[in-house]
């Protein structure tokens, strides 16, 4: 808890709510990217139309899921499709605005590893994998990427490239052929990263209120570059931060009541 | 035509060690009392193919069934690792894994290929990512009216296929409704198809996104209440998210893990003592 009366990660949800603006079709990923997307419908987005892998359309959720396809998303969803619908009516036929990711890893070019840490066939740790995420990387407009900021998560070289953010940087993304421009900010518990509009190399554009460039500079694998024009992201404000922590009860009550 | 058998009898009739078996639903609608009579009848040399594996797999995986995991997300949804999975792929227990994995996009198109009886199915991902070079079931190819680059996968064509609904009819009809994920291009790929539901009704209701799997496409219906369980059956009971919480330290510990299976699999008769007996340890809070 900072002095200001709430958490880093708190501030990182807020943040990453902001981005997504009202009215877009959102292609959402489980765990914090889930958090951020239901404080924006609660709060600034209440048009957003929120899509999950299990095929919910307009997914209108009380409480946060658990898992990508718990009965709550289906209950007052819009629609709900199959899973090959979802990836390919909506996601690959662009039909998704803005595509919300998590990641066990990142790289300077926001490629973003989630199957395996070390070598792929005797690896150190066994991660999840890809899920839907190489293709919403690919296709959705923009990607939004959100991950707390840790040596061990921003790294100078992947393991494994599970879902391509902008390759070996400049214009490589462009030469693999997919409708998707990429990541266009990744927000983490210290700041705003967003990528070079040349080299497409992640540049830190903004810290949030109390951390410093040093402290975030640490937390990177790689030599951050910082931008000149570095802003301070405006804290939560009161009904932010009230709609998110009720939005954390509620889960946490409706989970102990199981 | 389904015929409406013991889940036992079908179990015994339809999988055969050494075949390749889908167990789908996605997140919702788990067949786990089929995948616990094949952990009871202890088969193995499977190929489980399955987009999530869950704790379904991460339990028959844990019992020594599979040879093979075919799947493109392997997980405790929100809670963290599957720990049989991991413990299978990094140290060989109980035995080695071999793993083919793809992701959501790749697995779905695949058994829509498979269920379309078509070789292999087309799309617009994996390039540019790792996962060609692990995976060989992925491959280029060129569209020979555009000139555009873009990825094939194989069909999924499973010797089995195995999925929990809500209803059947007398007929052997299945009704299944919510989230009914990749369930019915799993049950067309497969040559052979195991259904549970959680009740017989004269008639199905309307109700909203139902899908129809009609009897003549099934070989096998059983009537398992809570079949799913702790996935949920949407309408009838909800997920059991403080069982997927209390699995992470049971999967964690071998030794822990094999007693669970003991007590709690193998030694009981069905998944109706199952249910008990899991129950009488506190394991069930809802």
């Amino acid at each position: 808890m900072s002095g200001n009366g709430y958490t880093a990660d708190e501030m990182m949800s807020v943040a990453a709510s902001r981005e997504l603006r009202d009215g877009v079709v959102c292609f959402v990923g489980i765990g914090l990217p889930s958090e951020a997307a239901n404080l924006a419908r609660a709060t600034h987005a209440p048009e957003c139309s929120l899509i999950y892998e299990s095929g919910t359309i307009g997914a209108k959720p009380e409480v946060l899921p658990l898992s990508i396809g718990d009965g709550e998303l289906a209950e007052n969803a819009d629609s709900v499709v199959s899973v090959p619908e979802i990836f390919n009516y909506w996601l690959q036929a662009g039909r998704v605005d803005v595509g919300f990711l998590g990641a066990a890893q990142i790289d300077k070019f926001a490629n973003i590893n989630t199957t395996v840490i070390g070598e792929y066939d005797e690896p150190k740790v066994r991660l999840p994998g890809a899920g839907g995420a190489p293709e919403i990387a690919a296709s959705a407009k923009e990607v939004i990427v959100m991950l707390r900021q840790s040596p061990r998560a921003f790294v100078e070289k992947l393991s494994f490239i599970t879902s391509v953010g902008y390759a070996d940087g400049g214009d490589a993304r462009g030469k693999l052929g997919y409708p998707g421009s990429g990541p266009s900010v990744v927000i983490t518990d210290f700041g705003v990263l967003r990528p070079d509009p040349e080299t497409k190399e992640l540049t830190l554009v903004g810290l949030h209120p109390g951390a410093t460039i040093e402290a975030a500079k640490e937390a990177t694998g790689w030599n951050l570059k910082v931008s000149d024009a570095l802003e301070t992201t405006a804290e939560p404000e009161e009904r932010e931060l009230r709609v998110l922590r009720e939005l954390k009860e509620r889960t946490e009550a409706a989970r102990k009541a199981g | 035509m389904a015929e409406i058998v013991g889940l036992r009898e079908a179990v015994a009739e339809i999988v055969a060690d050494g075949d390749s078996v889908a167990f789908e639903g996605f997140t919702h609608l788990i067949p786990f009392a089929a995948a616990h009579e094949v952990i009871r009848q202890k088969k193995k040399d499977l190929t489980l193919i399955r987009m999530t594996p869950d704790l379904v797999y991460d339990q028959m995986i844990g019992a020594g069934c599979a040879r093979k995991l075919v799947f493109s997300w392997g997980g405790n949804p929100g809670v963290g690792s599957l720990h049989r999975f991991r413990d299978a792929v990094e140290k060989g227990w109980p035995k080695p894994l071999e793993i083919e994995e793809h992701s959501h996009a790749g697995m779905a198109n695949r058994y829509v290929a498979g269920a379309s009886n078509l070789p292999f199915a087309v799309l617009r991902g994996y390039v540019g990512t790792d996962l060609p070079k692990v995976t060989e079931t992925i491959a280029p190819i060129t569209c020979p009216f555009t000139g555009e680059e873009l990825m094939a996968v194989p069909a999924l064509t499973p010797d089995v296929a195995v999925v929990h609904a809500q209803q059947a009819d007398r007929k052997g009809n299945v009704a299944m409704w919510g989230i009914t994920g990749i369930q019915k291009e799993a049950v067309f790929s497969a040559k052979r198809s195991i259904v549970t539901v959680e009740e017989v009704v004269d008639e199905f209701e309307p109700r909203p996104f139902q899908t129809i799997l009609p009897s003549v496409a099934l070989d096998a219906v059983s009537v398992v209440p809570n079949g799913a369980y702790p996935s949920y059956a949407h309408d009838y009971y909800p997920r059991d998210n403080a069982f997927y919480e209390a699995w992470d330290p049971v999967g964690r510990d071998r030794d822990g893990f094999e007693s669970w299976i003991e007590r709690h699999v193998l030694g009981v008769e069905d998944f109706a003592e199952h249910l008990e007996s899991i129950r009488a340890e506190g394991m069930v809070k809802q």
